[in-house]
């Protein structure tokens, strides 16, 4: 007698109670005959528009970081951005700070003079909590609405790119995408089908506007949000 | 041509000076008029309360009495949709899906018939007051009239149209009127806060169905405002 | 009437009555409603965009099964546990199982309606785990004992003042009524909780079927940390949150934070597909999915009713809503409220118990014109009404309609009608604003028109016949 599987009768139940109620068609919305799936371009016609050349994408992700109160700064090489940590270091009186590996996060870390708590092997909650900055590399800026996209393999983990009040991203110019559609192919491309564990489009520093519409920073995640582009 | 009117229930009782102004306007611009005696109703109050059956049995005589005419015209965007937009669907299905297409086809709301069919905006009307107009739903959303009544009244000699800050239910909604009265006052009320802000004398708009329910409130609030029927506005130098 | 009917019909009295409550919801509507339309207008083609959108969902929705067994495929092979509820209740069951196989004790929680539907908390607390809302709004309403207001803005009905003195009462920290100090006040309590809790329960915006990914969407980053720090994460989402294509996120994504914010797009959108994987830093090492029907499949059915499931929880109908504004969140006494409300907790929890939700509205559609994915949500409205006059008529309306058609059809019984009607208005003022007038119901309010000394059709028959 074969033992009966709870799990797998709640999934069959649910699954044929859709099949039944599927098979009596419904009306497509807005008077529509077809409903095929929207292609990329498709999608990139209807959304905001982003101009064709990557002084545009620069333009409008500055724009964008500014209206959402991220602080972003192009900077001409390795040796400026070195320049550039060190100042925030001493605006922000650092005493310790979190990073992961990277080709990008070595460099600076090294430099820093400031001990630097790197992620990648596993870390103590309790001691991330006690730093002042994350510094983290990304898998892209997207122009289109001033965002960084990061993952749990590319950016130090899941914790380290919201937990530290203030969140340094170090990107490449080669990085930035014009918008959405992009970087969802960028996401599909880079990992297909071995997706990390989590993805995250970041936008702005944290932020809630649940008391009386009253825009706060800070509410959760990082109050500062610094994106740097070499 | 041969207009046949369908005159809502309570423009026959209670506004029927919106039915003559409609046609005068219409025997102005030369055509013939013809309205039939009966029904009075075109069955929206059973319909929207869910009672299907019997605003059928009402609808079918209404269609009756339209199948026949050239073009249906109606003083009314809410009477309007229901003939126009819910009659095919109160009957698919039925014996006579086809006559109300038909007739669903050949319908027009008064102020769509002037502008979009007969390509009318200047009937030579002189109303010197300032005034805001009001979409009652159906007319905007069911029937997608926002245009014309605007071009009619900017052919009006002295009229100024001043609009209110947003769009919004005045709050009749037939019989939610007075299944839910306090939410229906409290949107009147919303109406009229909007209405008053534009420093308008009149509140103009194609519903008198709106129109009942708002003037209701400003007879009883004492408010300073006038309603007035978009038909009236245009006859009023007839 | 039923109990909830009877509950509503008191709660919208003392609102509707309540100037000061109704003046706090529109101000703060007015204010999204800048927002919106300044991000709308950003987009190269709105109505273009809802099309799309509208098409896509369709294509989730009726493809149903297809997705679901896609979407489970690839949570599973990256070591995510699925669990499938058809109730509530086991979903209940099945998430206080998990956690007391982990032995958690603490629960952060991120914002999820879902998680309000079934009445997750209450369960969990009944189990003995102490669980925190996170979301800010979330966090000040579960202070108070009271439901969310708005299904994404659960405190918008709040003073600062009153925010105050619920963190004074209940935090007994409250420095003034600043919003950035009392939000700081819960950054701080927060943040050692999301540290030392045993488990993190989210819900979803999205299930991304072709790649097995939950989205989920918010901006203050509480959902981030909730799946990032604890050692269990538990997902709880609705079957219908489907869409085929991680692609059609570049679409959903800006659309729901425009309509649902007022914002180009929200702060965090964050996809999780699996525990912590190797070679990653962190993330839970146990990853579970609860997937709930609830009589969602009920829905599904109802093949007219059925675009209701493309919903993606924006909220834009209700602030669009003239008898949300005005009753505001709480009268519906129900998880979801406003027109989506209205058409979803008839089917959700039964039509004879909570069809007069549908009845309380005017049918103006400014729901359905909001909305991304064009749900005939007004429309439904009225099939739920016909189904209600169906299953239990009312015997006097019922009459009353039966009676009204040959006397509207008969141009004799119509005269009669309007003839009686003169010399009833004559009497009326004997019984006007007392119990006993008919009329009561309007002109408890208003003032109603005379009827004409002469009727159209009596002036039609006079002069031109």
């Amino acid at each position: 007698m074969v033992e009966e599987n709870p799990v797998m009768t709640e999934r069959e139940n649910i699954l044929s109670r859709i099949r039944d109620a599927l098979r009596v068609p419904a009306r497509r919305p807005l008077g529509m005959t077809e409903t095929p799936l929207p292609k990329p371009e498709d999608h990139r016609r209807v959304l905001p528009k982003v101009g064709p050349s990557e002084s545009d994408r620069i333009s409008l992700f500055a724009a964008n970081a500014e209206e959402l109160r991220a602080r972003f700064v192009v900077l001409p090489s390795i040796e400026a951005l070195e320049t550039e940590m060190r100042s925030i270091r001493d605006a922000e009186g650092w005493t310790r700070i979190a990073s992961h590996r990277g080709e990008m996060t070595d460099i600076v870390c090294a430099k820093l003079g400031v001990p630097v708590l790197l992620t990648d092997g596993g870390y103590d909650k309790n001691e991330l909590e006690a730093c002042q900055a994350g510094v983290t590399e990304c898998d892209a800026l997207i122009a289109q609405t001033g965002s960084v996209l990061v993952s749990s393999r590319s950016s130090g983990g899941r914790a380290l790119t919201v937990l530290p009040p203030h969140h340094i991203v170090l990107a490449r110019h080669s990085q930035l995408v014009a918008d959405l559609p992009e970087a969802m192919a960028l996401v599909r491309k880079k990992y297909h089908p071995n997706y990390p564990s989590m993805i995250s489009i970041i936008t702005g520093p944290s932020r809630t506007g649940d008391i009386e519409r009253i825009l706060v920073l800070g509410a959760h995640g990082p109050k500062k949000l610094t994106i740097l582009l070499i | 041509m041969t207009v046949t009117l369908f005159i809502p229930c309570y423009i026959d009782l209670f506004y029927p000076r919106v039915g003559m102004a409609m046609v005068r306007i219409l025997e102005k611009l030369g055509h013939k008029i013809v309205c039939p005696e009966s029904p009075a109703c075109c069955g929206q109050p059973a319909f929207n309360t869910g009672y299907w059956d019997e605003s059928r049995a009402l609808a079918v005589k209404v269609l009756d009495q339209l199948k026949d005419a050239e073009v249906v015209v109606i003083p009314s965007g809410s009477c309007g949709a229901m003939i126009k937009v819910f009659y095919p669907v109160l009957f698919a299905g039925s014996p006579q899906e086809t006559l109300a297409k038909e007739v669903s086809g050949k319908c027009y709301e008064f102020a769509q018939f002037l502008v979009d069919k007969l390509g009318v905006t200047d009937l030579g009307a002189k109303f010197p007051h300032r005034v805001t107009y009001h979409d009652g739903c159906h007319s905007l959303r069911e029937m997608n009239i926002y245009e014309a009544p605007r071009k009619l009244l900017q052919h009006v000699a002295g009229l100024e149209l001043v609009e209110m800050r947003q769009i919004v239910c005045c709050g009749f909604g037939g019989t939610f009127s007075a299944k839910f009265p306090a939410i229906s006052t409290a949107m009147g009320e919303v109406k009229c806060d909007l209405a008053a802000e534009t420093n308008a004398e009149y509140i103009v708009s194609s519903d008198s169905s709106c129109l009942m329910h708002i003037q209701g409130l400003i007879d009883r609030q004492r408010r300073k405002l006038k309603t007035i029927h978009l038909a009236e506005v245009l006859a009023s130098d007839l | 009437m039923s109990t909830a009917a009877a509950k509503f019909k008191k709660d919208v009295r003392r609102v509707t009555a309540d100037l000061h409550h109704r003046r706090i919801i529109n101000t703060a509507l007015d204010g999204y409603a800048v927002k919106r339309d300044q991000k709308k207008s950003l987009f190269q083609d709105w109505a273009g965009a809802r099309r799309l959108a509208a098409a896509t969902k369709y294509e989730a929705i009726n493809g149903l099964d297809r997705c679901l067994e896609q979407f489970v495929r690839g949570l599973e092979a990256r070591g995510a546990k699925v669990h499938w509820a058809s109730t509530g209740q086991q979903a209940c069951e099945i998430i206080v199982d998990i956690l007391k196989r982990r032995n958690a004790r603490s629960v952060v929680k991120s914002k999820a309606m879902t998680a309000e539907e079934i009445h997750l908390n209450a369960a969990l607390e009944r189990a003995g785990l102490d669980v925190v809302e996170t979301d800010l709004g979330e966090f000040i309403v579960q202070l108070r004992d009271e439901p969310p207001y708005h299904i994404v803005f659960p405190a918008m009905h709040l003073t600062r003042g009153e925010i105050q003195e619920t963190f004074r009462k209940r935090l007994g920290d409250a420095p003034s009524d600043n919003p950035e100090e009392l939000t700081m006040v819960a950054r701080r309590v927060l943040r050692q909780k999301y540290i030392q809790a045993d488990a993190g329960i989210t819900g979803a915006n999205f299930a991304v079927a072709d790649v097995g990914l939950i989205s989920l969407t918010e901006n203050e980053g509480n959902a981030r940390l909730t799946g990032a720090l604890p050692k269990t994460m538990i997902t709880l989402v609705g079957i219908e949150k489907v869409i085929p294509r991680l692609e059609d996120l570049a679409l959903f994504l800006p659309m729901l934070a425009t309509v649902g914010a007022g914002q180009l797009i929200s702060g965090y959108n964050t996809l999780y597909g699996g525990p912590r994987q190797p070679g990653e830093p962190d993330g839970p090492e146990e990853y579970h999915v609860v997937l709930l029907d609830n009589n969602r499949t009920r829905l599904l059915a109802d093949a007219e009713k059925r675009d209701t499931l493309h919903c993606i929880r924006c909220g834009s109908c209700l602030n669009v809503c003239p008898i949300f504004r005005n009753i505001g969140g709480h009268s519906y006494g129900t998880t979801y409220c406003g027109p989506i409300g209205a058409v979803l907790t008839p089917v959700l929890k039964g039509l004879e118990e909570w069809k007069h939700l549908p009845y309380a509205s005017s049918l103006c559609g400014a729901c359905t014109e909001a909305c991304p994915v064009a749900i005939d949500l007004h429309h439904h409205l009225l099939e739920h009404r016909r189904a209600a006059a169906s299953a239990k008529p009312s015997w006097w309306q019922k009459l009353a309609f039966k009676l009204f058609a040959p006397v509207a059809a008969s141009k004799l019984l119509w005269a009669l009608v309007t003839k009686s009607g003169r010399i009833g208005q004559k009497l009326h003022p004997i019984v006007l604003g007392t119990r006993l007038d008919p009329a009561y119901v309007w002109t408890h309010t208003r003032d109603l028109p005379p009827i004409a000394k002469t009727t159209f059709k009596e002036w039609w028959r006079r002069t031109r016949s």
